[in-house]
């Protein structure tokens, strides 16, 4: 497939959105209600009705503020739950609006089950059960709705910029031969997290039985990296507990159904360890494996039969998997205990930290360029409902930007067209490539190298210097290697694309991994070598800067502020 | 963990200009292949989000477990219908248990705003 036959389509618009998921839906249908002559275009990799975390459907709105909830309490639970190190500025301004998001998605179509009187029903203190099997297709038809215009199967690869500011972005068609160049005002980034960074729990023909979705590969990461946007907090891994081999979520089981978690002795372990976090109730189950005393379970034997049926309704809405589970050990739910494991470390904001450093409007370092959701740091635990929030902010402050007249000035016609050959000639290269390594040669590779020299699962998750530091040169050889990767047509050429995005991910990581010495997190950042949590030191967030010309990743210290101070770029 | 597409049942959409799987799958793993009837690029990669399993109307696509990981025969197959879903799950004993779950609140406005729904 030579170069030439490829087309170039320049599209211009008021705002471009990256990623067609809650936060971007969201913040498409924020701007085309705050202005309906506003331009908006979002941009998907996959199709809209489908795609991303939610393809599947979820069970629950896991960020909700149950009566006796407030948005202090909230932030406060998730500083307690991520060792004191929070963003808490984002993470309040995330709290005040998490219920306006989920009635929203009520007004959309998805239906809430509600107690008696009227209200929806809780699973837990911060989350309530829905029947979510399509939020996905309720959502895209609201954005459908709202007049934006949709681009689907289009992969985009990188930001175009003009004297450091942000005016657009570069991305292919993954069906046909179509270059895209789209150029706006604004550009708000709401791309998924990063899944495959790591070797996953299970090979071959499960390899993509993961619980994050394996087609998030950290595109907007890796965008910003290549950049030059600061990132923050990659070091805060997220690491799920699920249930082992479909790695289904363990939610409906623990939370809705109180099942608790029990050893090999059938004792319940947790009691035996300091603090109820969620990293501690991985960290319990690994060390209780490590000890002998595995394997650990959820333990559905004492739940009321007659809740094994609606256990299997609540997983149909998230994860059918499970059900071919149970049918092929021929139990029911409540007949044997679900065992449990950790999964592989994902890089995800919306449930760890890693993202793009914002301020409270969503502002990225990058002028002209916002983020939201699962790309934008420093707010753990806001989920579907808090990266909704993060949309609608992120697109207000793009509206307002726009307003005050602080829009992208035109770029030089000769050098757009020389930005955009040197970007075509990167991207298709893999498809002139006549040997090189293919997709899956070089995913290995990276994930061979994380898995065994930062803290995968074969080495339990522990970090070490002199491993990291392994991984650190074998990352750089890697990065080198990747401009001999090879694609045959445009399925690979997006899998050779998004194994780039990655290994651009996991230098970042591994920088971040190095720089904070201490163990703030259990599991997800578990230096062996510092295995203290270190206040005195470290209550500070550690951020980068990825220099492409020196091929340097600069780390850059940031100290915390409690709610009432923000951070400003 | 997979699917697998009966091509029996299939019938690719007809004259559609894109088979409703292909157009649904996250992985950008299906496609119709010469036939017309649709193929899986590669069914390691699949995320088994059940999308394709759902949307088919020929029910040609059933959800199940590779032997790795346990899998000895059981199926997912599912059913739209109005506002509800229908699945059916079949034991390798040929035993079938059938959920009905409703996916969309029947009186939502059809509205972006969602205003006005109650």
């Amino acid at each position: 497939m030579a170069r030439g036959r490829w087309a170039v389509r320049v599209l211009h618009a008021d705002v471009l959105v990256i990623g067609g998921g809650a936060a971007g839906c969201s913040a498409a249908i924020t701007l085309r209600e705050l202005d309906e002559d506003l331009d908006v275009v979002v941009v998907e990799k996959a199709h809209v009705e489908r795609s991303g975390c939610l393809a599947a459907g979820i069970n629950a709105i896991n960020a909700y503020l149950n009566p006796g909830e407030t948005p202090e309490s909230f932030t406060e639970y998730v500083k307690r739950d991520s060792a004191g190190l929070i963003r808490e500025d984002l993470v309040y301004s995330v709290a005040r609006g998490l219920n306006e998001a989920a009635e929203r998605l009520e007004g959309w179509g998805v239906p809430f089950v509600k107690d008696s009187h009227g209200r929806y029903l809780p699973r837990g203190k911060r989350s309530v059960w829905v029947r979510g099997e399509k939020i996905k297709p309720l959502m895209a038809r609201a954005l459908i709705y709202s007049g934006a215009r949709v681009l689907n199967r289009v992969n985009m690869t990188n930001y175009l910029l003009a004297g450091g500011r942000v005016i657009g972005a570069c991305g292919f068609s993954v069906r046909e031969p179509k270059f895209y160049v789209i150029l706006a005002k604004a550009v708000i980034c709401a791309t998924g997290g990063a899944a495959g960074i790591y070797r996953p729990n299970n090979e071959g023909p499960c390899r993509h039985k993961l619980w994050y979705p394996p087609f998030n590969t950290g595109a907007g990461y890796a965008m910003g990296i290549r950049a030059g946007a600061e990132m923050t907090t990659f070091e805060m891994r997220f690491i799920a507990l699920r249930v082992k081999d479909v790695m289904s979520p363990t939610g409906a089981l623990a939370q809705g159904a109180r099942a608790a978690q029990i050893n090999g002795r059938g004792e319940r372990y947790l009691e035996n360890y300091p603090d109820p976090s969620t990293p501690m109730r991985l960290y319990a189950t690994v060390m209780e494996n490590r000890q002998g005393r595995g394997p650990c379970f959820l333990d559905t034997t004492t739940l009321d039969p007659a809740l094994s049926r609606r256990l299997k309704e609540a997983y149909l809405d998230m994860s059918p998997g499970i059900l071919l589970k149970w049918a092929d050990e021929g139990v029911e739910p409540h007949e044997r205990p679900v065992e449990i494991c950790g999964s592989e470390p994902y890089v995800v904001g919306g449930h760890g930290q890693a993202g793009y450093w914002v301020d409270i409007k969503r502002r990225t370092s990058l002028p002209g360029l916002f983020a939201a959701g699962d790309v934008a740091g420093g707010a753990p635990k806001k989920y579907v409902t808090g990266c909704m929030v993060e949309g609608k902010l992120a697109a207000e402050a793009a509206w307002q930007a726009i307003r005050s007249g602080d829009g992208a000035r035109p770029m030089p016609e000769e050098l757009l067209r020389r930005n955009i050959e040197r970007e075509l000639q990167w991207v298709m290269a893999p498809l002139e490539a006549e040997t090189g390594f293919t997709a899956d040669e070089l995913e290995e590779r990276l994930q061979k190298i994380m898995d065994e020299y930062a803290g995968g699962i074969s080495c339990h998750y522990e970090l070490c210097r002199h491993k990291l530091l392994l991984a650190r040169d074998y990352l750089v050889q890697l990065r080198r290697d990747l401009a001999r990767a090879k694609a045959r047509n445009l399925y690979e050429l997006l899998r050779v694309h998004e194994v780039i995005d990655r290994v651009y991910v996991a230098r970042v990581l591994v920088e971040h991994l190095l720089h904070r010495e201490e163990t703030r997190w259990r599991c997800y950042q578990e230096r062996v070598d510092f295995p203290h949590r270190d206040d005195e030191n470290w209550l500070k967030f550690v951020n980068s800067r990825y220099d492409p010309v020196t091929d340097v990743v600069r780390i850059i210290e940031r100290d915390y502020k409690e709610l009432g101070e923000s951070h400003e770029h | 963990m997979s699917i697998k597409i009966d091509r029996e049942r299939c019938n690719g959409c007809g004259l559609a200009e894109e088979a409703l799987c292909e157009r649904i799958c996250p992985g950008n793993l299906l496609f119709r292949g010469e036939d017309g009837r649709a193929a899986i690029r590669d069914a390691r990669d699949c995320w088994g989000c059940a999308a394709c399993v759902k949307e088919c109307p020929q029910q040609a696509i059933h959800m199940y477990l590779p032997m790795q990981i346990g899998g000895r025969g059981s199926t997912l197959t599912a059913r739209k219908k109005g506002h509800e879903i229908l699945w059916t799950l079949r034991r390798p004993d040929g035993s079938e248990e059938l959920f009905r779950i409703i996916n969309e609140r029947p009186e939502a406005v059809v509205n972006h705003t969602g205003a006005g729904g109650s």
